[in-house]
């Protein structure tokens, strides 16, 4: 996308250099408005927007049967999260997750509008208090993912982060069993 | 009569009170527009250097410079004055100082509404600066979203000051609004089709209508979070039926437009100078119109992309995000047709070109970042960051601020009179470019790293402190370019040159005059039959100071004409108010209005309210005569009627553009409405509204018959019976209205307890507020008729009424019904 555009600014700079030079055109509205104004930018919109629409289509949840669910509800100034699987287990702060499987992450507030973002993994999706939004993520290796609130919510706000953390088969096991806090 | 004889007793008419004193009376655009502009000018130095506060606080990691409850009042407060008082009244300044001018006539439509504009403005804006000498000041961000700033997580007064002081100064951009489209549609030279239009006027034009319906989803938020703040009636609070996301859908419907609100006047500016600059026309005039409405039109449907992170459903991504890139195509239009331009013209490289090749530089890097954002699975990640803050400056500061630096440079010649004299602007020019693109392409770079934006402060460890100090630098470069234009501005008022008339050589008709300007504009009014009057017939200026125009008699009245909308054929003669206070007078007494929701002092709100209407009342009473004016002749043997005896008088039309922005507001009600009904949590409500067909019938009958009524009262006029009776009848409907909608207020369930009930409230009492204003238009006419204001010939404020009644009869209906018909399916 960088690449595409320097090269239309390039371009345009171009024609905007040319245009000093000594030249005595007859003035070509076709040429400027029709070609340049209109085809050009369509061209390039339209490419860009199949392009777009197929990697969005590739973020998006889709039905699986082995998708783990987790919820993410966000509060002034700290995430806590809930397991479908383990009924009645949160944590704060951090969430566990299995590696290598996909996640659906519930996000919702109880109190003002946050953001759920967690760079490496996914893009980022609201938690606005009584609307739950669900975002698939997926995290390839185990480790440790760095995640941040992105929406602003007053004081706290530049504190407002937390941490994902993608176990291997065996660990995420014995979370679910309750052995890792 | 000589020249200079007409120049003296014209002055006479039309001048301002001499001294400062002439401030606060003056209802001269030339004046108006000034101050403004120097009013917009403060404002953005004060942004500015909240600017550098940020970047202060930014340039080193864990800076104690300020803390966040410092630094959110800090971008809160640059964004808020950038936005809403900077930038639009700029466009208002430019607008109102240039648009006679340009259109060859003597001034706005209705002089007093612009400096009833120009107070509100003033007041309103002092409101904020005041919040932000005292450290309360709004600290919600510059889109304010709620729940952050509702009553439980903002309990402060901060936000009030928002809410409050931002809704006053947007009566003045709608009265400028509604003002600037009158005046370009009927203000304008005889023989000026719409297709010789001057093009700043065209840009003008669209961005007026786009003020008209952009701005009131924002004023409807704001009343509504106001209300919800002040009263406890929740329209934003998910657990009582509310739903912030309609905060955002508000804010964006108006937020949206507002970015090309922005952008357009800059583009007017650039269609103008550009070609100037190149010594030719502008290529494509058509195309670029065409593109600039069609601009307009796309941006009201891309206000979701602001929301691509809410959870929006995915084929309501695929829609917007389309159509957020299909921007970039009338865009990209009038890109070419100015590069078009320079290739047919020979540009030369003069101080406001640089400040165009700056524009053209900046803004297509902005819009290139523009469409990159558009693309939906990377606004997921670049939403909120640093990038994005980076990108929104690219397209303000290139597309809004160079152009109107090039403006600034072009034009000061007119409003000195002067020549530039020391070469300053040179060397401002590059330390701003210079300094712009360090400053922002480096929060380019930081925000793909991840810096979030609104962060009072980050770690050593994020790695980003190089590039802020890099960023932050680049700031005070700006600055210091910015400081330079002052000073080179500041000596070119009180030293420099004397200029020749039309120094540019331009085509345009604000050169056909004396600068700097007089009071009058033109001492006679051109025929106008080309779109470069001036480069046709250079003589121009001297021909109309000796009388060859139209009205070329001076007068002791202010007099100009008014054109056909379309053809420009002269139709009417106009005769305008002359100085007077009363517009500093209902700006203050609108002050103390808000001011009063303000400190929460409500039993002055009402005092206020009728303080108001008393003025009002005044104001238009003003303008009656009482005697038949005869057709009045304006030279080369054309005789017009004045706007006393006609159907579409001034005033009628600025009642239909009043009405649109109007309309948009209850339209955004009613959205709202089904907004919360469909999306929100919490509903259906615990109890729904009893409805009555009594009430109900009572309502769209009385409408019905003060419509009817009002229409016999006209004829009564016109065939020289007393309308008085069916004025009376007229005036009985408007009250069956008002008992209607407060009946409806009284009933409405538990409006403190869900968004269902809140919201018919706020209907009923919108219907009651416009069957009260329609009541008293009516007792005015029938005071006019009384006391002889009024007669089959001096019919106009008939039609101006029959408007406002059609107006109350419909939004009464659908108030009624929305809250009746609910009430029956429930
Ligand atoms: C040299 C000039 C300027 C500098 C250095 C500057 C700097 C900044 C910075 C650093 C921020 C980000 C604050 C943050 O997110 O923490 C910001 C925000 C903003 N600026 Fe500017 N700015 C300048 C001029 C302008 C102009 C001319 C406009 C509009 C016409 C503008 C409109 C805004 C807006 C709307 C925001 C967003 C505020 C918010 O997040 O609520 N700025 N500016
Ligand atoms: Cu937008």
């Amino acid at each position: 996308m960088l690449v595409g555009a320097s090269v239309i600014f390039g371009f345009v700079m171009v024609l905007l250099v040319l245009a000093f030079r000594k030249h005595d055109d007859a003035p070509r509205e076709r040429l400027w408005i029709v070609k340049l104004g209109l085809v050009f930018p369509i061209a390039v919109l339209l490419a860009l927007l199949a392009y777009g629409l197929f990697v969005g289509e590739r973020l998006l949840p889709r039905q699986g049967a082995d998708v783990v669910s987790v919820k993410a509800e966000g509060r002034m100034w700290a995430w806590r999260f809930s397991y479908a699987d383990v009924e009645g287990r949160t944590t704060q702060g951090v969430l566990h997750i299995p590696a290598g499987v996909p996640v659906d992450v519930a996000v919702t507030s109880v109190d003002v509008v946050h953001s759920f973002w967690v760079p490496r993994l996914a893009g980022k999706l609201d938690a606005i208090p009584g609307h739950v939004n669900v975002l698939r993520i997926e995290a390839d290796e185990p480790g440790t993912y760095h995640g941040r609130s992105a929406e602003f919510s007053g004081e706290g706000y530049d504190q407002f982060a937390f941490t994902v953390v993608a176990h291997d088969d065996a660990e995420w096991r014995s979370f679910l069993a309750g052995e890792i806090e | 009569m000589k020249a200079l004889e007409r120049h003296r007793r014209m002055t006479e008419t039309w001048a301002s009170d001499p001294g400062f004193k002439g401030w606060f009376s003056t209802v001269s655009h030339t004046d108006l527009g000034r101050m403004f502009l120097v009013t917009a000018f403060f404002f953005f130095l004060v942004g500015g250097i909240l600017a550098m506060l940020i970047r202060a606080q930014l340039a080193t990691p864990h800076s104690a410079f300020a803390g966040p409850e410092i630094y959110n009042q800090l971008f809160t407060m640059h964004g808020t004055i950038m936005m809403f008082l900077f930038a639009i009244p700029t466009f208002e300044g430019l607008a109102v100082y240039l648009l006679p001018k340009m259109l060859g006539t003597r001034d706005l439509a209705f002089p007093r509404l612009t400096a009833y504009g120009y107070w509100c403005y003033v007041f309103g804006g002092s409101m904020l600066l005041f919040s932000m000498l005292f450290g309360i000041a709004p600290d919600g961000g510059w889109f304010m979203y709620p729940p952050l700033t509702g009553p439980l997580y903002s309990p402060g007064i901060n936000t009030d000051f928002w809410l409050i002081g931002i809704t006053f100064v947007e009566i003045s951009a709608i009265a400028a609004a509604a003002e600037i489209t009158v005046s370009i549609l009927k203000y304008r030279a005889p023989g000026m089709s719409l297709d010789k239009m001057p093009i700043f006027a065209w840009y003008a034009l669209v961005t007026a209508l786009m003020i008209l319906t952009g701005f009131p989803p924002l004023i409807l938020g704001s009343v509504l979070l106001e209300v919800e703040r002040a009263f406890g009636l929740p329209f934003f609070q998910a657990e009582l039926g509310g739903d912030s996301l309609l905060w955002q859908h508000l804010f964006w419907l108006f937020g949206h437009p507002e970015v090309y609100i922005i952008f357009l006047p800059a583009a007017g500016v650039i269609s103008t100078v550009l070609p100037v600059m190149c010594r030719t026309t502008l290529l494509g005039y058509g195309w670029i119109v065409a593109a600039a409405v069609a601009l307009a039109f796309l941006s009201f449907g891309l206000w979701v992309h602001h929301m691509f992170t809410t959870g929006i459903p995915h084929m309501g991504l695929a829609f917007f995000s389309a159509a957020s890139t299909l921007v970039a195509v009338p865009t990209g239009v009038q890109i070419f047709a100015w590069i078009g331009t320079m290739w047919k013209g020979r540009p030369d490289l003069r101080l406001p070109m640089l400040h165009i090749l700056g524009f053209f530089i900046t803004f297509v890097i902005g819009g290139l970042t523009g469409v990159m954002v558009a693309v939906v699975p990377f606004d997921w990640q670049a939403h909120d960051t640093a990038f994005v803050t980076a990108h929104l400056h690219y397209v303000l500061f290139g597309g809004f601020v160079f152009p109107i630096l090039a403006g600034l440079y072009y034009w000061l010649p007119h409003f000195t009179g002067r020549l530039r004299f020391f070469r300053l602007g040179e060397l401002a020019f590059v330390l701003i470019f210079v300094g712009f693109h360090v400053t922002f392409l480096a929060m380019h770079w930081v925000g793909l790293l991840g810096q979030r934006r609104r962060i009072s402060t980050y770690q050593p460890e994020d790695g980003w402190t190089v590039i802020n100090l890099i960023s932050s630098i680049g700031g005070f470069v700006v600055a210091l370019g910015i400081g330079i234009v002052i000073i080179e501005v500041i000596l070119h008022a009180v030293a420099a040159r004397r200029s020749a008339r039309n120094p540019w050589g331009a085509g345009s008709l604000e050169w056909a005059m004396l600068t700097p300007a007089p009071a009058y504009n033109f001492a006679s009014l051109p025929h106008v039959t080309s779109r470069n009057p001036l480069a046709d017939n250079p003589d121009l200026a001297v021909e109309l100071a000796q009388g060859k125009g139209y009205l070329a008699a001076p007068s002791r009245w202010r007099e100009t004409l008014t054109v056909e909308v379309a053809s420009g054929k002269p139709d009417y003669h106009v005769i305008y108010p002359g100085n007077t206070r009363l517009p500093i007078v209902m700006s203050a007494v609108t002050g103390i209005f808000f001011l009063s929701l303000l400190v929460k002092f409500y039993w002055t709100v009402p005092v206020a309210v009728i303080g108001v209407a008393v003025l009002a009342w005044r104001w238009v009473w003003e303008l009656g005569r009482k005697d038949d004016l005869p057709a009045q002749s304006i030279g080369h043997d054309v005789e017009l009627p004045n706007t006393v005896a006609v159907d579409h008088a001034p005033g009628w039309w600025g009642s239909l553009f009043l009405l649109t922005a109007n309309a948009t507001f209850f339209g955004s009600l009613i959205f709202g409405f089904a907004f919360l009904w469909t999306v929100a949590p919490g509903w259906p409500p615990p109890v729904w509204f009893e409805p009555s067909a009594i009430e109900l019938g009572l309502g769209i009958l009385g409408g019905l018959v003060a419509v009817v009524a009002m229409r016999l009262a006209l004829r009564a006029n016109d065939r020289a019976r007393s309308p008085l009776p069916m004025l009376g009848v007229a005036f009985a409907g408007t009250l069956a209205v008002a008992a209607a909608c407060g009946l409806l207020m009284l009933r409405t369930p538990a409006p403190a307890e869900h968004a269902y009930g809140a919201t018919l409230l706020v209907m009923g009492g919108y219907g009651l507020f416009h069957a009260a204003l329609v009541s008293l238009m009516v007792v005015f006419l029938i005071a006019r008729v009384s006391r002889g204001f009024t007669s089959p010939v001096r019919r106009a404020e008939f039609p101006i009424v029959v408007l406002w009644t059609d107006y109350l009869a419909l939004v009464g209906a659908f108030t009624l019904l929305a809250a009746h018909l609910t009430g029956y399916l429930a």
